[in-house]
């Protein structure tokens, strides 16, 4: 079957069989291959991408039903060459150990905190309990979370009167 | 994994799905949420034919309050059932379920004429729909039926559908003024399915009890209707009494089974519990 998905912006295009799983097609068609494969059964949301924007698991989902929307995946966080606030965050506050649960966390928490920039520690423990580290650096990971919700804030926030530049 | 071979439909319209579904008869399934049915195509317990993509057909997951009642189409995902105004505001048991079903992930995804189809013993809706007394409405090319969903849901994993049957919307009876409602459910971690659920409705009439409402999860062949309990509240008293007595009651209806997530007396116990304490917070409510 003939798709097109947004990916990261970009509309490509593929001939695949209905039966390839989304998470597939992103890694071994479109050759991204930052959205891992965990546990391929539905539980660790290693492979979390954004669906138009909400956060799905890829392994869950085939890809002919991305056909005519946009995939967000962890190579389309940041742009120009400057890392998404999240991502700086998750290296600011060591909120890797692996990496390999990174992906699907960061994407996740960018969806939390386009709803809210100052979360709580249970909203974020919350948000992310469908998404499993192994190494269980949860402490840094919720840490990360708030971080780059309070750099996001800084970003929006106009600079101060007088500031020096 | 990798699920066997399978053609694709994507209906535009529920006209053209349930002609699809009369074609295919049992060759065919619908795909909604795909959180049950994807899992299990992967492991190749099931193997369909044709899968009816029903996910880009407008409207069949509107939540709206119409005449007297909620009603919940079927592609509803969990997490928009957690996150609507009308039920926060309204249906305290429904909105207490939503956010305890799987992970927020899986939720983005989920349904809820997904989850009642499926008729999982171990699912939360079908316990919650039952202590509401809600209806369905199935829907194929020769029309509707409408069920209460004590006839709908009818063994594991079984329903009342037929393969050319679509289900379009539940439909929960609003509340009565003096009524509150709670989902209690007990798992080993997030994401995990009930170990025990129980869903609690109850709502008073002048210092008694009018109905109660009880469903039972993940201690039977099905979700369960606790008879007796509900039989046992009408017109009684609220307080610690009846409720225990109710309590008593509904973990003798309970069929549990030993399995990993606990031996059988413990989830018996556990029913208990949480009708009485299901009973004392929807009394709260109504008192309210
Ligand atoms: C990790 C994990 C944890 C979970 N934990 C829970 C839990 O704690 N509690 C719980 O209740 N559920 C849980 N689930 C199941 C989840 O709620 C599913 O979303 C739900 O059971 C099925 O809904 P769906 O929309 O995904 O249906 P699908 O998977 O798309 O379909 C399920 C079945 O119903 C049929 N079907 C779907 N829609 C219709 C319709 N409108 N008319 C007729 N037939 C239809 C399909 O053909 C299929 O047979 C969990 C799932 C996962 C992966
Ligand atoms: S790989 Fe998809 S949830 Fe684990
Ligand atoms: S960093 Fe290793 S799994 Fe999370």
């Amino acid at each position: 079957m003939q798709i097109t998905v947004t990916v990261n912006g970009t509309e490509r295009t593929a001939d695949v069989e209905p039966r390839l799983l989304l998470v597939h097609l992103i890694r071994e068609v479109f050759g991204l291959t930052g959205t891992h494969v965990g546990c391929d059964t539905t539980n660790c949301g290693a492979c979390t991408v954004r669906l138009d924007g909400t956060p799905v698991k890829s392994c869950t989902l085939f890809g002919v039903q991305a056909d005519g929307r946009s995939v967000t995946t962890v190579e389309g966080l940041a742009t120009n060459g400057q890392l998404h606030p999240i991502q700086a965050a998750f290296k600011e506050e060591h909120g890797l150990q692996c990496g390999f649960c990174t992906p699907g966390m960061m994407l996740t928490g960018a969806a939390l905190l386009e709803k809210t920039t100052d979360p709580t520690e249970d909203d974020v423990r919350w948000a992310i309990s469908g998404n499993l580290c192994r190494c269980t650096g949860y402490m840094n990971i919720v840490k990360a979370i708030q971080a780059a919700g309070r750099a996001m804030q800084d970003e929006k926030a106009p600079e101060p009167a007088g500031a020096a530049s | 994994m990798l699920p066997a071979r399978f053609d694709y439909q994507r209906p535009e319209t529920l006209e053209e799905a349930l002609f699809l579904l009369d074609r295919y008869g049992e060759d065919g399934k619908i795909l909604a949420g795909g959180q049950s049915l994807i899992p299990l195509m992967k492991l190749r317990f099931a193997s369909p034919a044709y899968l009816v993509d029903i996910n880009r057909i407008p409207g069949l997951g509107d939540i709206k309050e119409s005449g007297g009642k909620l009603v919940l189409g079927a592609l509803a995902r969990h997490n928009e059932i957690a996150d609507s105004d009308v039920i926060t505001a309204r249906y305290p048991l429904v909105a207490s379920a939503a956010p305890q079903i799987s992970d927020p992930i899986v939720r983005n995804l989920g349904t809820v004429g997904g989850s009642l189809s499926h008729a999982d013993p171990a699912g939360d809706w079908g316990s919650v729909m039952l202590a509401l007394g809600a209806e369905v409405v199935v829907r194929s090319s020769s029309g509707d039926r409408t069920l209460v969903i004590d006839d709908f849901l009818r063994d594991t994993f079984t329903t009342d559908l037929r393969p050319n049957e679509l289900l379009v919307e539940v439909r929960v009876p609003a509340p009565s003024p003096h009524s509150g409602g709670a989902y209690l459910k007990l798992e080993r971690k997030v994401g995990d399915f009930a170990t025990v659920g129980v869903a609690v409705q109850l709502a008073l009439n002048d210092g008694h009890v009018a109905t109660a409402g009880i469903g039972l999860t993940a201690v039977g062949p099905k979700n369960l209707r606790a008879r007796d309990a509900e039989e046992s509240l009408a017109g009684a008293e609220p307080g610690d009494a009846a409720f225990a007595k109710a309590a008593r009651l509904a973990a003798a209806a309970a069929q549990p089974q030993s399995d990993v997530r606990g031996s059988a007396d413990y989830k018996r116990h556990v029913v208990e519990v949480f009708v009485r304490r299901g009973l004392a917070r929807a009394n709260q409510m109504a008192k309210a």
